[in-house]
């Protein structure tokens, strides 16, 4: 035990001591205790720099809301967490703790030349300065800002830890588990509702677990908390220590992290470090607490000043004496009871400095009984001590002598703020309570209610009764319909208290508390360095000057000063700045205002929310029936959307070009297979399914037979290509439609919304049969002969079957539907077979192929060959700005259709401009050279920049089939440049020439589709 | 209006930064001005500053209903560049960049503009093709844009994975070196300041009720909480709210509103040294001179006028910056938020005349506006000045909706085949 330990109580377990390291110091604790208070019971009080300054800061809180004590938390092998507040990381045997924002060392920081500047350095200092010479922002000022700025370090290696996610429905979800929560999730799972209860420390009980006196139902609170908690566990209630409910969503939505290993010294290798739940809850009940503020005395930054009730907990819960003489500074009653409290172990009260004329009250009379002394209309002026604090001056309010008291630790209360973080997150309306001097929660926006400290309720007994009612009121308004209206929190009656037989904390005379505004301030003059947001070195002085320089909104000043913007996001800080500004404008402080609640709570790991979300977990991987296949042949894949593609079959020694030269020339000469499955594929069915397919395509679709398929265009509102592809009529109200790989779920989303919002009279249903069928092309001019053999109950003769038609029967034994359709401009087939025989066919065709030299393609053998033919790709050629007159596909206009989606867009005037881009072929003059995609084109270019561009090259291969490169292009007015020479800038500054020809390289006749 | 430099620091230093003048005023409204601004962002306050020193119009008033400076101009993700494909936007946001490299000095306010670089990372073939196509045509336009392989990405930012084995590897990357960010605040504050000086009345808390026409149809002024306030002409820039805005006027604007999240993490030592943009896996990331990754979120997939939105989007993101930067795994997010984003059909904005004569209107930026802030309203100023449209605005007409000659960005992007 070290010196600083109390002999006996609190919660720690002195039977089991722990050994951690801090900045390479080794120290023990015990089991219970947080990093903070092991270190306080080292009697370390330096623990950290601050960000602007460089001063040293020790231990101000005791909780979340600690702004000063950030550490970094290395594991190693990646495990490494900067900025952790060391009041939350509990210790485990081989923690190790590093300091932070300070060279070489934590005692001696040279960044400490900050604080001697500091003159220069006042808010927003940064915004006057820097300006000249230009360039030395970037190169000089900025890098020396950003080196000095910033806390901790980020990992540098991959985190291997894993993270879980669950999704979570309850009754009732109670988040905070101190007296009023626990009494809460008690009320509500005794009625019967399923019941969440979640608080972020790792021990239920909250302010109890440092009120060693207090009895709730005549039993002591430890004994409350433990049959409380069983009765929850008999009724299946989940709780959830060390989760931290972190941000409230739309529709009762709240997001937990739960926090699993990090408190372990030797994690399982199958645990999750956290996990996150995704709560819908049908009633929410906040039971947050409160959080006390410090006061804004000068030199107020000190190590060895702290929060009073945080002292307390040191000393109740921790067993832990924070010093061994202490000054009290109060403008509140609650700070007594730490006083009384620490007389109790033996620390000496050298005064307690009370800014309020009278402190009226018990707890006031019993200081006093105890003898101490209590100076009424104090303040406290000043305190000295570099890296602990040694002694303060006091002086009356107003003024007058001072008196020097020494000291090794001063603790602040300057009264208490309700955590009304989640239900102003909820979009709830906060309510100003004058006597409170505090936001409380006002008119509620979704199903949640308040209660205890959270809304301002601060005395045990009370804290209790709002519990059960608000866990009562919680449990009937879940068992009721969804739709009843959200309640009014801040006008819950009144909850009968049960027996009780003392007050808790934080007291009972809140009240009465001085809210005149600067609390101990001394009213005259602005005080020197009195320091409002610790963490980011915001003082009195640096809130006046926002206020001076016309900063009126809270908002501004919180931006100008950075108040309330460190990692603590104001929780200590916000309502004393609010204060500040309103007093100074002499406003009211609601008039002012306050800053808007962010999520998350404190803030919550990137990997927690990410999830399983990584590697192919990342999203979905889609792989087609005929996958494995490709992939034990050897295919090289590409990313297409979700999908993976079989890009190209190399064979021993072959590069892409030459793999995909010979899987043209087999496609051309013989025979190629292709997996086609990736396709979208949707089912449109039903009476109507010709007069929907009419309005969302651009074709006529009436007169298509059954049995035959129509290539289909499909645009967006504005006139657009959105989407083609081929769709077969299987029956007068059956369509098989296909999409672009890409373009499914986009097209399938665009028709349900057109038929569910525009056309609901029409009869049609739409089915996403991507996933359903496994489609094999076959293409080359020996596609029938490789494939005649293994058809059953189709004629495929040439004229049975001619181009662009679709029959039903059976290839290799499978069901399937057999379309003549050909994207090479090769005699074609594309057999659809259920998903689950793809592999099968694929490779009973390929079987049937050898015979015909028959050779698998993947994706870029399919580019070139029907760039050949000019047949274009959406999302290649066309790009969303292009209409179907630029490609030359008007002729997939019905002309006479009354209307399809579109439509009226391509009667505006700019659709009709002759210089509107169209495709064109461009076929360098050096026929070795392939021009590159995305390259522009230009008449000149040699032309001054900005130069003049005419449009773009949209695809460019190497064709064997024609022995040389082709390109397309979208050429401004390019139909009419056929023949011209245009050239292709590269980015060396050398330009390539190319002539216009026809999109078409290949067969322009088509005479091969009909082999 | 005192100059700002080292040295007036130095000298206010001596008497305590008890002297400094306010950066400007809070005036009650006069009856009328020649022009009217409603909405005191970025754009507007950038409109004001412009039409006071460029065009000698200083009977101006910007009527903010809440705080300068307080919706998506401090809410934004605070990147500049350029690099756009369209020749119209390439334009205007060059212009703009122009505009940033001198801004510092033009408004005697350090804007914090740093040219760290933007790199936009492919990870598919075709985002090979897109993100050459903008270099092609961004060199063409005159602007700076280079292709990277993955090793060079990885050498431009070192926390960057480009390991083969993530669900979408790095293929590459455009990078604009001019491109960059900037301090969001200071924005807002230096042109508030300038125009202020020049004697623009910018008043805050001050909500514009009504837009009142004139038996000519012409605007005549606005109701406003604060009372009826006369104008000659009037400019709205009220981004997330232009259509209410506008509908007060009896004008429809093809504009629908959606929430646009961003958060941050907690302050770091330097770790991250320019901006990344990821289209295809939605992740875009920054660090802050405080210390914070910036990280750009998604919109919602309905419109809502809540500055909040799911936490989905979020993670979503976040999915993505832990897969790109997997280091990043164990960082804390610190703080989420939303704003209103305005959507046009083509996503590109609308900045000039309406149908109502004397009323102009600045708007749909959609989720990249604030790198345009200093060319928005240099164009719209000169716009609103000469009661025709700057050329480099004249193409973001709102009748281009009419006329179909749309400027699409994000067309470019689609993924097909």
């Amino acid at each position: 035990m070290t010196p600083f330990r109390t002999p006996a109580g609190g919660r720690i377990d002195r039977g089991k001591p722990i050994r951690f390291t801090f900045d390479g110091m080794a120290y023990t604790g015990q089991a219970g205790d947080t990093l903070a208070s092991a270190l306080l019971a080292n009697g370390v009080h330096l623990v950290g720099r601050s960000f602007k300054y460089h001063r040293p800061r020790g231990i101000v809180a005791a909780g979340a809301e600690e702004p000063n004590a950030l550490v970094t938390v290395d594991r190693g092998g990646g495990r490494e967490v900067p900025n952790l507040r060391a009041t939350q990381v509990e210790i485990y045997e081989g923690l190790t703790a590093i300091s932070q924002n300070r060279w070489p060392s934590l005692k001696r920081d040279l960044g400490a030349v900050n604080d001697l500047l500091s003159p220069l350095f006042p808010a927003g200092f940064y915004y006057k300065t820097f300006k000249w010479p230009r360039s030395f922002w970037a190169k000089v000022y900025e890098p020396a800002i950003r080196r000095s700025a910033g806390l901790g370090r980020a990992p540098k290696a991959p985190d291997p830890d894993r993270y879980a996610q669950l999704y979570a429905h309850c009754d009732v979800l109670v988040i905070g588990g101190g007296p009023t929560g626990i009494a809460a999730a008690l009320a509500a799972a005794e009625a019967g509702a399923r019941v969440i209860l979640c608080d972020e420390q790792p021990e239920f009980g909250g302010s109890l677990l440092h009120d060693p006196g207090a009895t709730i139902d005549g039993k002591a609170a430890t004994e409350w908390i433990a049959e409380s908690l069983a009765a929850l566990g008999r009724r299946d209630a989940v709780v959830l220590p060390r989760t931290t409910g972190f941000g409230y969503f739309a529709h009762n939505f709240v997001g937990l992290a739960e926090r699993i290993t990090d408190h372990l010294a030797a994690p399982g290798a199958r645990q999750p470090r956290e996990r996150l739940w995704q709560v819908r809850a049908k009633e929410v009940v906040l039971a947050a607490g409160a959080i006390e503020r410090p006061l804004a005395f000068p030199q107020n930054d000190r190590p060895g000043i702290m929060l009073a009730e945080a002292a307390r907990t040191y000393l109740n819960r921790y067993g832990v004496r924070p010093g061994t003489r202490a000054v009290v500074i109060t403008d509140g009653d609650s700070a007594y009871r730490a006083a009384l409290d620490l007389a109790a172990a033996g620390i000496a009260i050298a005064a307690i400095a009370d800014t309020r004329a009278a402190p009226p009250g018990p707890l006031v009379d019993a200081a006093r009984a105890a003898g101490i002394v209590v100076h009424p209309a104090t303040t406290i002026i000043g305190t000295e001590g570099r890296r602990r604090v040694h002694s303060a001056r006091l002086a009356p309010v107003g003024g007058g002598p001072e008196d020097h008291v020494s000291c090794d630790l001063i603790l602040m209360s300057g009264g208490w703020t309700p955590a009304v973080h989640l239900f102003s997150q909820s979009r709830g309306k906060l309510r100003y309570d004058e006597a409170l001097g505090a936001f409380v929660p006002g008119t509620s926006a979704q199903r949640e209610r308040s209660a205890g400290g959270c809304r301002g309720t601060y005395e045990l007994d009370a804290c209790i009764g709002e519990g059960h009612a608000a866990g009562r009121e919680a449990a009937a308004a879940a068992r009721r319909s969804p739709a009843v209206s959200a309640t009014v929190s801040g006008d819950a009656p009144a909850a009968p208290l049960p027996g009780g037989e003392r007050s808790s904390q934080p007291g009972d005379a809140e009240r009465g508390r001085d809210v005149a505004g600067e609390g101990a301030l001394p009213r005259r003059k602005i005080p020197k360095r009195a320091f409002v947001d610790f963490q980011n070195d915001v003082t009195v002085k640096d809130l006046a000057l926002a206020l001076r320089e016309g900063f009126r909104s809270i908002e501004h000043v919180k931006r100008y000063t950075t108040t309330g913007m460190a990692t603590d996001q104001g929780k200590t800080s916000n309502m004393t700045a609010l204060e500040f500004v309103a007093t100074s404008l002499g406003k009211a402080v609601p008039a002012v205002g306050t800053t808007t609640f962010r999520q998350p709570y404190t803030p919550v790991t990137f990997g927690v929310i990410a999830g399983a979300a990584r590697g192919d977990l990342f999203e979905p991987v889609r792989r087609t029936p005929i996958h494995s296949w490709a992939a034990e042949n050897g295919a090289v894949f590409e990313d297409v959307g979700l999908w993976k593609r079989a890009w190209y079959f190399p064979k021993a020694g072959e590069d892409m070009h030459e793999a995909v030269a010979r899987e043209c020339r087999a496609v051309r000469e013989g025979a190629g297979i292709f997996d086609a499955s990736t396709l979208g594929k949707i089912e449109v069915v039903g009476p109507d399914a010709a007069e929907f397919m009419n309005r969302l395509y651009t074709n006529a679709w009436t007169k298509l037979e059954p049995g035959r398929c129509r290539y289909g265009l499909m645009l967006t509102e504005a006139g657009f290509i959105m989407d083609d592809g081929v769709v077969g009529r299987l029956a007068p109200d059956r369509f098989h439609v296909t999409t672009t790989t890409g373009g499914a779920p986009r097209v399938l989303h665009h028709m349900e919304d057109y038929l569910q919002t525009e056309f609901p009279d029409l009869k049609v249903w739409l089915t996403s049969t991507t996933e359903q069928w496994a489609v094999i092309a076959v293409q080359g001019p020996k596609a029938r002969d490789v494939i005649v053999s293994l058809v059953d109950g189709i004629d495929i003769a040439r004229d049975a079957m001619p181009h662009m038609s679709v029959r039903l029967g059976k290839v290799a034994g499978v069901p399937a539907r057999l379309f003549r359709v050909s994207f090479t401009g090769e005699l074609g087939f594309e057999i659809n077979v259920p998903a689950r025989h793809g592999r099968a066919v694929w490779e009973a065709v390929h079987a049937a192929g050898q015979a015909h030299g028959i050779a698998p393609y993947g994706t870029e053998t399919m580019h070139v060959l029907r760039a050949e033919k000019g047949y274009i790709i959406v999302g290649q050629e066309s790009d969303g700005t292009v209409i179907p007159a630029d490609l030359g596909l008007d002729g997939m206009i019905g002309k006479t259709k009354p209307d399809f989606v579109g439509k009226r867009s391509l009667a505006r005037p700019d659709m009709q401009l002759a210089d509107r881009k169209q495709l064109v072929g461009l076929l360098a003059t050096d026929p070795k050279v392939t021009l590159e995609e995305g390259a522009q084109v230009v008449e000149d270019p040699n032309a001054p920049v900005p130069m003049r561009m005419l449009g773009h090259v949209t695809s460019s291969y190497a064709s064997a089939a024609l022995g040389r490169s082709i390109a397309l292009a979208l050429v401004s007015g390019g139909r009419a440049r056929k023949g011209m020479k245009l050239f292709v800038p590269a980015l060396d500054g050398t330009a390539q020439e190319a002539t216009v020809t026809d999109p078409v390289f290949y067969d322009p006749e088509g005479k091969r589709l009909d082999g | 209006m005192s100059r700002y430099s080292i040295f007036s620091l130095a000298r206010n230093a001596l008497s305590g930064h008890r002297n400094w003048p306010r950066q400007w005023r809070s005036p009650e409204p006069r009856r009328e001005y020649d022009v009217v601004i409603v909405g005191a962002g970025g754009h507007g306050l950038a409109t004001a500053y412009y039409l006071a020193k460029e065009h000698r119009i200083q009977s101006v008033a910007v009527l903010e209903k809440g705080w300068l400076g307080g919706g998506n101009t401090g809410r934004n993700t605070t990147i500049i560049r350029s690099n756009y494909l369209q020749d119209e936007s390439a334009a205007i946001y060059e212009h703009a960049l122009k505009l940033w490299e001198g801004l510092s000095a033009e408004l005697n306010y350090n804007v914090m503009y740093s040219p760290r670089g933007v790199m936009m990372l492919a990870h598919s073939v075709h985002d090979n093709q897109v993100l050459k196509r903008h270099i092609y045509a961004n060199r063409l336009n005159g602007i700076d844009n280079e292709w990277l392989s993955p090793e060079e990405a990885k050498r431009f930012c070192p926390p960057l994975n480009i390991g083969r084995n993530i669900r979408y590897p790095v293929t590459g990357a455009a990078l604009q070196r001019r491109g960059g960010t900037a301090r969001h605040d200071a924005v807002a504050w230096g042109y508030a300041r300038g125009a202020d000086g020049m004697g623009v009345d910018i008043i805050e808390n001050c909500e514009v009720t009504g837009l009142r026409r004139g038996a000519d149809g012409a605007v005549t002024g606005c109701d406003t909480t604060r009372g009826f306030i006369g104008a000659k002409k009037v400019a709205v820039v009220a981004a997330g709210h232009t259509s209410v805005v506008m509908a007060m006027a009896g004008v429809r604007m093809p504009i629908e509103s959606y929430p646009l999240q961003a958060l941050v993490s907690e302050p770091v030592k330097p770790v991250f040294p320019c901006v990344v943009m990821s289209n295809s896996v939605h992740a875009y990331i920054s660090q802050s001179d405080k210390g914070e990754l910036v990280i750009g979120a998604g919109t919602d997939a309905y419109v809502s006028y809540s500055q909040n939105g799911g936490l989905h989007v979020a993670e979503h993101t976040l999915d993505a910056i832990c897969e790109l930067f997997p280091e990043f795994r164990r960082m804390r997010m610190l703080r989420n938020w939303g704003g209103i984003v305005d959507v046009t059909p083509d996503r590109s904005p609308i900045i000039g005349l309406t149908p109502v004569a004397g009323l102009y209107v600045n708007c749909g930026w959609g989720t990249g506006g604030f790198k345009a802030t200093p060319g928005s309203g240099h164009v719209f100023a000169a716009t609103v000045a000469r009661g025709e449209p700057h050329p480099i605005a004249a193409p973001f007409t709102l009748d281009r909706f009419r006329t179909g000659r749309l400027i699409d960005e994000a067309a470019a992007a689609a993924v097909a085949h």
